[in-house]
């Protein structure tokens, strides 16, 4: 019972490039259809962290469960819609193209993908965009197309890499109530962020530095623990940065 | 100020960057080589195979620096011509001298038919114009072939290997460094699946490209063309293959675009040198050996076996399967390369 709990488990996750450890001794659980947060700084490691979780990366020691199994497992990416950090998008291609070409990947064809073409790109208000050439695109525009392939074929897990840079307020707004409407039809999602008022919008937060985990609980929790008013205090108290 | 800063981030660029330093420096130092090689090489020296000549001949021809095969009869002398054992077959005519060229490569001619001008004023000093004693046949082409006849098929193949090459090499390296690549591979895709089907995607532009260029040469520049079409569509065709296959291999180990160019003084060159552009004889032996390793030599050589030898399948027939093999260990290679960015 105890890894079907949880759809990511990760224990003793270590990350080691040529001589330098990039992360340590990381254990952490990612409950269904929960937010789960990465908040930490730039360097931090929280980008190697999810390309471990979701099986692009090999671990150096520890071991990551996805649904109960181990990564890397080819059969196990479709469970997962990954947002990479760059947008990695064919720019010489329509947004449109783009999209059928990664559903294509994920075997989707006929009237459904056509739908979730449809679906995803009012997700993240490019309706009226779909024909247009992606080099085209404002950086913002990019970011949300990209956000649109990961949510395309409707997968249980979803990882993204800080999601919401470039993309103003009101937008943010409104995919972070798509987000939380995917949460309530059971889809679980992590995601990486360095903002702060971002991180308290997650149902769970795991604090990052220096390729560590500082800690890891409800934003509240976690902010009362410390003793602290807000995210961020908390944040430098964990990381005994106080001073 | 502005400029020093440029000039000193350029020098800092450098210096990260030891594979174009060593470019700069290396490269032409190899390719410089290699042309000196080529061109200082000592005269090519026939081979000669006589048919009933008289030994003064032989001696003074053997004196000149031709290799002499001496055959029974005609027959003989003919099936080794062909093999291309022998470059020309000489026999006596009344008088005169009966001189049957291979023909395929003119300058081989040349040095024939130069040595044989010597000889024959050696032996008559006195008589002027000895060359017109010669009956001079050939069996492939004729001396109206030029020199573009015989590099026609070698720079068919070259220019088709190089372009596809690059294009292939430069467009699979920039699926990594805009991060499709890692998009790609974090969907269920299989490694091998993505090589194949980049493979297929660039290996319908090959077939059009084949045909516009086969046509072309053929058509419009009306090179010598002896054999049949649809083997000179099939080898460039299959040189393309090789050529796109080594390209996406080879962009794994690049970083940029700059660094893919990089390898053509390194990858294409020297093949195009051992292509058969010059006369491999006169490069040293171990130089000729490296030709077994290089994809371009058994297009170009197949392709001047069709056009200018008018040969068929059983001539080329190794070479097909030996550019089918290339492709294959390039994609395979290509499919464990990719363990990089994805262990499964
Ligand atoms: N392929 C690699 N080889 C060597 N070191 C690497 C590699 N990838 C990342 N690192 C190092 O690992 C550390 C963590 O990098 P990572 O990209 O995970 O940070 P991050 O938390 O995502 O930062 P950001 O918020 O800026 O995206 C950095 O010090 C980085 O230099
Ligand atoms: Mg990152």
């Amino acid at each position: 019972m105890s890894h079907n709990e949880s759809v990511i488990q990760a224990t003793h996750v270590g990350k080691r490039f040529g001589k330098k450890m990039v992360l340590n001794d990381i254990s952490l659980e990612v409950r269904p259809a929960e937010t789960f947060g990465l908040l930490g700084p730039s360097g931090s490691g929280k980008t190697t962290l999810v390309k471990l979780l979701t099986g692009i990366d090999t671990v150096s020691s520890g071991e990551v469960r996805i649904f109960g199994t181990v990564m890397p497992k080819l059969s196990m990416l479709r469970q997962i819609g990954y947002m990479a950090q760059s947008d990695a998008l064919y720019t010489e291609l329509s947004a449109l193209e783009n999209l059928e070409f990664f559903a294509a990947l994920y075997g989707m064809k006929g009237p459904r993908r056509k739908i979730r073409i449809r679906e995803v790109m009012e997700i993240v208000a490019l309706g009226d965009d779909l024909h247009k050439r992606v080099d085209q695109y404002s950086g913002g525009m990019k970011r949300r197309l990209s956000l649109a392939i990961a949510l395309l074929h409707e997968p249980p897990l979803l990882v993204l890499d800080e999601p919401t840079v470039g993309i103003d307020p009101l937008l943010r707004q409104s995919i972070w109530s798509e987000l939380k409407a995917l949460n309530a039809k059971g889809t679980t999602i992590l995601m990486t962020t360095h903002v702060m008022d971002e991180a308290e919008k997650c149902d769970r937060l795991g604090m990052i530095r220096n390729g560590a985990l500082l800690a890891a609980d409800t934003p509240s929790a976690l902010i009362s623990q410390a003793g602290k008013q807000t995210i961020e205090e908390a944040f430098i108290y964990y990381g005994g940065g106080e001073s | 100020m502005k400029i020093w800063a440029i000039m000193l981030r350029i020098l800092r660029q450098f210096r990260r960057d030891k594979r174009t330093l060593a470019l700069i420096f290396i490269a032409p130092l190899v390719v410089l080589t290699l042309m000196h090689l080529v061109f200082n090489g000592k005269d090519y020296e026939p081979n000669l195979g006589i048919v009933q000549i008289p030994a003064p001949l032989v001696t003074s021809l053997e004196k000149q620096g031709a290799t002499i095969f001496t055959y029974e009869d005609k027959e003989r002398a003919d099936q080794a011509l062909d093999e291309r054992k022998i470059d020309a077959i000489i026999t006596q005519s009344g008088n005169g001298l009966d001189v049957k060229l291979e023909g395929s490569e003119p300058t081989v001619n040349k040095s024939v038919l130069m040595l044989l001008q010597k000889v024959s004023r050696e032996l008559q000093p006195d008589v002027n114009g000895a060359a017109d004693k010669m009956n001079v046949s050939y069996l492939h082409g004729s001396e109206d072939m030029t020199s573009i006849d015989q590099f026609g098929p070698i720079l068919i193949g070259f220019f088709v290997f190089f372009f596809v090459f690059l294009i292939a090499g430069v467009s699979f390296l920039r699926e990594r460094t805009t991060g499709t690549l890692e998009r790609l591979l974090s969907t269920p895709i299989k490694r091998w699946e993505l090589v194949v089907g980049y493979v297929g995607g660039f290996g319908i532009f090959t077939v059009f490209q084949a045909l516009l260029i086969s046509w072309f040469c053929i058509q419009v520049l009306g090179i010598l063309m002896a054999g049949s079409f649809a083997f000179v569509l099939l080898l460039t065709l299959l040189l393309s293959m090789t050529a796109l296959t080594l390209g996406t291999l080879l962009s794994a180990f690049a970083n940029n675009e700059l660094q893919m160019i990089q390898f053509i003084p390194l990858i294409i060159v020297p093949q195009l040198f051992l292509s058969g552009l010059f006369p491999l004889e006169t490069l040293p032996e171990w130089l000729q050996q490296l030709k077994i390793v290089m994809p371009l030599t058994y297009g170009t050589e197949a392709l001047s076996e069709v056009m200018i030898r008018g040969k068929g399948w059983d001539t080329i027939a190794g070479n097909i399967f030996v550019l089918i093999g290339f492709s294959l260990v390039f994609m395979l290679l290509n499919v464990l390369a990719l363990r990089k960015h994805r262990k499964i």
